[in-house]
């Protein structure tokens, strides 16, 4: 079921394994005879040949990513030598990391903040506090923790609340709509950043891990309550 | 060896197919009785000299022998695939066959059948070797590559015992497809499509849905979901279980405790569900050893309401992958129904009401064989990567992970690293570091599954990354790379940065079979494929010429004969007499193959004469059959003597 796979990590100059001439910058194919190669060093915007930006043409990295399937794809190296095909494997599970995080804005921006340094707290990492209620919500949140709480006592006793029901579906309403302020937000930081100087760069991740971490927080709320009401 | 056919197999629950790439079509390969399908049933008789290999037979041979002797038989192996011990035996609560009780935690649970054991993935080889076999008939020519369909709800270890299964049938698995995705090239491979389409499979024994993407030749998987304790076997056994208690209770007579009989009720269920599907009601007859006899008819609507349960558990899959792919049923433009459940009629009204079809004036695709579409697109699939042909040089499938990957950690939760959905090959990579100085190793917990609790999800693999350097705690920063291949496989590496040691892992997969153990179970007849091949193609070849010499034995009691030139009846005897002398002395299949072409040739005349007399004699006013009965009844015009053809 396991076994050891080795890639190759570099950035610095390297002879292709086929022609042996060498080549310097990002590529997933020899320039010289068109060969694959072993997985390139560099990031995510290097396999699809973009810029790093927060706004993307999404049409033009789905093309890509087509077009780098087709040539790519295990399926065209089933019949090759071993080598080409543990590439193969590699660099479309590059490939597919790459649009997977590309693709979808939030990950895009965790992604390229974390290429710009700035530490985040992933999903999953469960070392770190990741439930720090944002200060202005804390009241609120406190509130909807006891009737949620309450509601679920109800459910278990099989009494419905209609005037609980009626709240809670209000509150998730509101969170929902702070939900898409906060994405409104971020797309502001999203320009400044594309945008922007160093200085103003800085300013901006400081604003979007702030932004991430609130988004977090309320889209969990949401997701409790609709499940709550969601039975 | 020369590249030959990459032929594509549908390893199913109740039935497998294989088909190959026919030009620029799909073509199922027929076995020996000229059926296309072949019940995944194997029957294992122990040899009475002693030597310990079990005679094997599979498909409709095996069927018959469920009834008569069914304490030899295994069927719905798949069901076993990749399975533990515990989830084994919740799996067999209505089959016969037992697992052995001496499996120790963490090995595969091996079936009993009287004093042999087997593994499910043995019992898939044998199978899939019979497949093999018809397709090599077929061809004339060995087979060695294969692309074999998995549900596409099937986990790692359900895909691994899968491709065990391959390699021990002697077959390079080049691909596991997804049968939901395989069913959409099929359908997709003759328009150049562009939208989106829901591929709904209620098989035998498991569920699944796939929701795709066409453009411009890729077909690209959004979503999947399913259940792999759901199909057909379901609705027989709640048939079943009715017909077994109210016999029961009717006449006094448990027939649980005669597991042929079970088996033959069993039978009569299907039959009646088959019927049902066209039927507005279907009849058990069924006489019991007492002489008695169990009768009921079972309406539509009963059968309905029986069955209602089961189809509804197809409804929540189908939701949570319309979410998954954040669509809606009004922006699904097609839905194709694959699986032989897919011909009950309130399977249609359901998939209806998912989707909205009715509401937007569209209707469920039927138009290819529910039981062979999944086949149909394996020969696709694997035409695509023997890259031979244009018909599907530009057609590329991108399929996911069904299930979310996950690493347990501390306190039993688990930390997903690749979610469910992702396009595959994927990978991710995560650190760990150790929490007490001068650690070396560092234990790993890898889950497949979307619950929080790593209890809850299935277990994967277990293991130690060791040979850490030994320094302070949480210094050292190894690096573990997760790797889900095309097939859905997944592999580690790791490598511990501050030294830059690739750590050596010892993997310990919670569930499966080893390397070497899946090499000891490679079927015997692979080891001498060679030799094996040839000796069936000599004894094919001499059958052939067998059945050509009687027939030509018989010819001069044919009028026709006399019709004949002195000269054409001396080339006759002539190709004859060196064909009878081929099949006595040669060795050589392609000699005899030769030789019969010859007197195949030489008797082409007397063929059409022969058949010139069969019509006229119809036109005489007799009629068909008896003008065959003078041609010899195992002779089939429109030429007599021809020898089945090779390609």
């Amino acid at each position: 079921m396991i076994k050891t796979l080795k890639t190759v990590d570099s950035a610095v100059p390297i002879a292709c394994w086929s022609c042996f001439v060498g080549h310097v910058n990002f590529t997933l194919f020899c320039p010289h005879c068109s060969k694959i190669q072993p997985p390139p060093g560099g990031d995510y915007y290097s396999v699809f040949s973009m810029k790093p930006r927060l706004n993307i043409d999404l049409d033009v990295l789905e093309r890509e990513f087509h077009r780098l399937s087709r040539k790519l794809h295990p399926d065209r190296f089933a019949l090759a030598q071993e080598n080409e095909k543990q590439w193969s494997l590699a660099d479309t599970a590059l490939l597919n990391d790459g649009y997977r995080t590309l693709k979808d804005p939030l990950r895009r921006t965790e992604y390229l903040l974390k290429l710009h340094g700035t530490e985040i707290v992933e999903e999953h990492d469960t070392t770190k506090d990741n439930s720090r209620v944002p200060i202005d919500l804390l009241e609120e949140v406190f509130d909807l923790n006891m009737q949620l709480e309450e509601m679920r006592m109800a459910r278990k006793t099989g009494y419905e609340d209609p005037e609980l029901q009626a709240s809670l579906t209000a509150a998730k309403k509101k969170f929902e709509g702070m939900l898409e302020a906060v994405d409104r937000d971020l797309r502001t930081q999203w320009k400044a950043w594309d945008e922007g100087d160093e200085p103003i760069r800085q300013t901006a991740q400081k604003a979007m891990v702030v932004l991430l971490d609130r988004r977090r927080y309320l889209s969990n709320l949401v997701r409790d309550v609709t499940e709550t009401l969601g039975d | 060896m020369a590249q030959g056919h990459v032929v594509g197999i549908d390893l199913g629950t109740t039935n497998s197919l294989v088909a190959y790439m026919e030009g620029n079509a799909p073509v199922v390969i027929p076995g020996a009785d000229g059926l296309n399908l072949v019940p995944s049933v194997v029957a294992l008789d122990p040899v009475l000299d002693g030597g310990g290999k079990p005679t094997v037979t599979v498909g409709n041979g095996a069927r018959k022998a469920l009834i008569e002797r069914p304490e030899r038989v295994i069927y719905s192996v798949k069901r076993l695939m990749g399975r533990s011990l515990e989830e084994a035996l919740s799996e067999l609560k209505l089959a016969h066959f037992h697992i052995s009780e001496d499996v120790e935690e963490g090995e595969v649970p091996r079936i009993q059948l009287g004093e042999l054991r087997f593994t499910a993935p043995e019992i898939s080889a044998y199978i899939l070797r019979q497949l093999k076999r018809n397709a090599e008939r077929f061809f004339g020519a060995p087979v060695t590559q294969a692309v074999i369909t998995v549900p596409a709800y099937f986990n790692d270890a359900q895909r691994q015992a899968t491709k065990d299964a391959g390699r021990m049938a002697g077959l390079d698995v080049l691909r596991l497809v997804n049968e939901p995705t395989a069913a959409a090239l099929a359908y997709g491979l003759d328009r150049a499509k562009t939208g989106t389409i829901a591929v709904y499979d209620l098989g035998g024994g498991t569920f699944d849905i796939s929701i795709l993407k066409l453009n411009d030749g890729i077909f690209e998987v959004q979503s999947t979901n399913g259940d792999t304790h759901l199909g057909g076997d379901d609705i027989d056994n709640l048939l079943l279980t009715i017909a077994l208690d109210e016999i029961h209770a009717e006449h006094g007579v448990d027939l649980r405790i005669h597991e042929g009989a079970v088996q033959a009720v069993r039978k009569a269920a299907i039959e009646a569900k088959i019927k049902l599907s066209t039927e507005k009601a279907a009849h058990f007859d069924i006489e019991l050893p007492n002489g008695d006899r169990y009768q009921r008819e079972i309406s539509r609507e009963g059968f309905e309401t029986l069955i209602e349960q089961v189809l509804e558990r197809t409804a929540g899959p189908c939701k949570q992958a319309m979410a998954d792919a954040g669509i809606t049923p009004e922006q699904i433009d097609e839905v194709v129904l694959v699986g032989g459940s897919t011909r009950i009629p309130a399977v249609h009204v359901l998939v209806d009401k998912l989707f909205h079809l009715t509401a937007r004036g569209k209707k469920p695709h039927i138009e290819l064989n529910p039981d062979e579409v999944v086949a149909l697109g394996a020969a696709i699939q694997a035409d695509i990567l023997a890259g031979a042909s244009k018909s599907t040089e530009e057609m590329l499938l991108l399929d996911v992970t069904p299930l979310s990957l996950g690493i347990e950690a501390l306190g039993g939760t688990v930390a997903h690293i690749i979610q469910r959905n992702s396009t595959i090959p994927a990978s991710a990579t995560e650190h760990f570091t150790t929490g007490v100085d001068g650690q070396t190793n560092v234990a790993i917990h890898v889950v497949q599954g979307e619950r929080e609790l790593a209890d809850d999800c299935r277990s994967l693999a277990r293991f130690d990354l060791k040979g850490i350097p030994p320094m302070s705690a949480g210094l050292p920063r190894i690096e573990v790379r997760f790797l889900i291949d095309a097939d859905g496989i997944l592999h580690v590496s790791a490598l511990e940065q501050r030294s830059g040691k690739a750590a050596e892992i010892e993997v310990k997969p919670t569930y499966g079979l080893t390397d070497e153990q899946v090499e000891s179970m490679i079927l015997d007849s692979y080891d001498h494929a060679e030799d094996d091949f040839a000796k069936v193609l000599l004894i094919e070849a001499r059958n052939e010429a067998e059945t050509v010499l009687a027939a030509v034995g018989r010819a001069p009691e044919n009028p026709a004969w006399e019709l004949l030139t002195e000269e054409e009846r001396a080339t006759i005897e002539g190709a004859r007499g060196r064909l009878a002398e081929e099949v006595k002395e040669g060795e050589d299949a392609e000699q005899i193959r030769l030789a019969t072409m010859e007197l195949d040739h030489a008797t082409r005349r007397f063929a059409e004469l022969m058949m010139d007399a069969a019509v006229s004699g119809a036109l005489r006013g007799k009629t068909m059959e008896s003008a065959g009965e003078q041609l010899n009844e195992d002779v089939t015009a429109p030429h007599a003597m021809a020898p089945a053809e090779f390609k």
